[in-house]
């Protein structure tokens, strides 16, 4: 077999030497096993004008989004053990331990689309503020219609959850690390990633879970 | 000008529509949206791009005072009617696969002897030549159909990468291009997401691009729309015209290949 891959080689190269001719020192395509490190060497290139600190913040890899990318978001189920471990590990709560917050700055920050746009094209004016853009994914309260589905609805969240402690707790986590309980969930790591304060995370889950949120009336 | 007169009808009709949304539910606005567009179809401001790209491919330009009208888009010298249907391809002369764009700024280059600077001059500013001359392009390819195979080494190649890089997450909202277009049926607020994944959300989505987008009031490349995607995930700017945006677009057109292409389209 593997005699017959050598001498077939040869003359498989043949044809596209010829075709090439003046470029016949291009570099040979890569192996399958090479394509992952080929296409983060593309990747990496097409930052030319990336600094160090958007370098670490914005394009490499933790080991977490490095797991989910190469198994396409469906991790098998010893790295999605891993992924819900170094997850569970990173959820940290408010300084005051209060995770219900104040659902009326929670329901501000659901419609906050803004915030964290970089770079010379389109940024975002600095001081902009940085929301958790639950509509983009969710139906939230029934009044806003404008809402989208990539997420599942939670309208009516605390009839569904209940507001135990036990439930506050869920939802906060939840927020704060989703892939400590969905691993390569699509949700944004809000907490992990600092996008969301843990007093935001707080405001969030009284939007959510508050008696008195229009999500629940 | 009836263009601009098809084009007023289309702005009332959109501030029409900013009250149907408030006023009525979800489905009556998805509804309007749709009338939107067909009311624009009617009229495609791309028009006026087009007729800009057809001055610059015949005017004589750069060092070597040179028309584009012997440039190479893979179908030979001067051969414009479909090329744009099968890009990104692989050009020996340059020994890269590349796209639409890429292959433009070969020729203005080794052409008409344009610096590198000069020819992607303002690329993501509404008027510029790469806008102009894309939408002339892709025009001349309206009717054929998508046909990228990527039976070159190279080619394939590029599929490969762009599929990785099309998975590859990161950033502060850990988004890659999958995470909003790898599943039927989604959608951003009221924004439509094609599934680019599949044969069939790829073909309905890459048929329609170049397109003129309404809220820019501009004709915008499919680089042009990547590397915004990408601003949207909050990356920094991706380099204009580098491998890995080239590669993403061969693994979204290899997935469309089929499909009739029916751009300029017209989009929010």
């Amino acid at each position: 077999m593997r005699r017959l891959a050598y001498t077939l080689l040869p003359r498989m190269l043949l044809p596209w030497t010829l075709l090439l001719g003046a470029t016949a020192a291009l570099p040979l395509p890569s192996s399958a096993g090479d394509v992952s490190a080929k296409a983060e060497d593309s990747f990496r290139k097409a930052f030319s004008t990336a600094s160090p600190e958007q370098w670490a913040t914005r394009l490499a890899q933790d080991e977490v989004n490095a797991l989910c990318s190469k198994h396409r978001n469906q991790p098998p189920p010893e790295v999605a053990a891993r992924i819900i471990e170094l997850s569970k590990a990173s959820i940290k709560l408010p300084e005051d331990g209060k995770l219900m917050g104040d659902w009326k700055e929670g329901e501000k920050l659901a419609s906050i689309g803004t915030g964290g746009h970089i770079g010379r094209i389109q940024p975002d004016r600095a001081g902009t503020r940085q929301g958790g853009n639950c509509y983009a994914c969710h139906a939230i309260a029934k009044q806003e219609i404008a809402a989208g589905n990539l997420g599942p609805s939670l309208t009516n969240y605390a009839k569904v959850r209940g507001t135990s402690p036990e439930a506050v707790r869920y939802v906060y986590a939840k927020i704060y690390n989703a892939q400590a309980f969905f691993p390569c969930s699509s949700m944004p790591r809000f907490g992990h990633n600092r996008w969301l304060t843990p007093k935001e995370i707080a405001d969030a889950v009284a939007f959510l879970l508050d008696p008195e949120s229009p999500v629940n009336k | 000008m009836p263009i601009i007169h098809r084009w007023l009808a289309a702005v009332a009709a959109g501030a029409g529509l900013a009250l149907a949304v408030s006023a009525a539910g979800q489905d009556k606005a998805m509804e309007e949206i749709q009338k939107y567009r067909q009311m624009l179809q009617d009229g495609n401001p791309a028009e006026l791009m087009e007729m800009n790209g057809e001055t610059l491919w015949t005017m004589p330009r750069g060092a070597n005072g040179a028309t584009l009208e012997q440039c190479d888009l893979g179908l030979g010298p001067g051969k414009l009617d479909g090329a744009y249907a099968q890009l990104p391809r692989f050009f020996a002369d340059t020994g890269k696969v590349q796209d639409a764009e890429s292959r433009l700024v070969t020729c203005m280059t080794a052409l008409q002897g344009l610096s590198l600077e000069e020819a992607t001059r303002n690329w993501h500013r509404p008027g510029s030549d790469i806008e102009a001359l894309v939408t002339l392009v892709a025009t001349r390819s309206k009717g054929a159909k998508i046909d990228v195979p990527a039976r070159h080494p190279h080619e394939a190649e590029m599929v490969a990468v762009g599929q990785e890089v099309f998975f590859r997450r990161s950033g502060p909202l850990d988004f890659s291009c999958a995470t909003c277009h790898s599943q039927d049926d989604k959608r951003i607020r009221l924004q439509d997401l094609p599934n680019l994944t599949t044969v069939q959300g790829a073909q309905a989505s890459m048929s329609q691009w170049p397109a003129y987008r309404v809220s820019q009031s501009a004709v915008w490349t499919m680089e042009r729309r990547l590397i915004d995607c990408m601003r949207q995930m909050r990356f920094p700017d991706a380099d204009y015209l580098s491998e890995a945006v080239i590669a993403l677009q061969m693994y979204m057109q290899k997935n469309a290949s089929g499909a009739t292409l029916e751009a300029p389209g017209i989009k929010r």
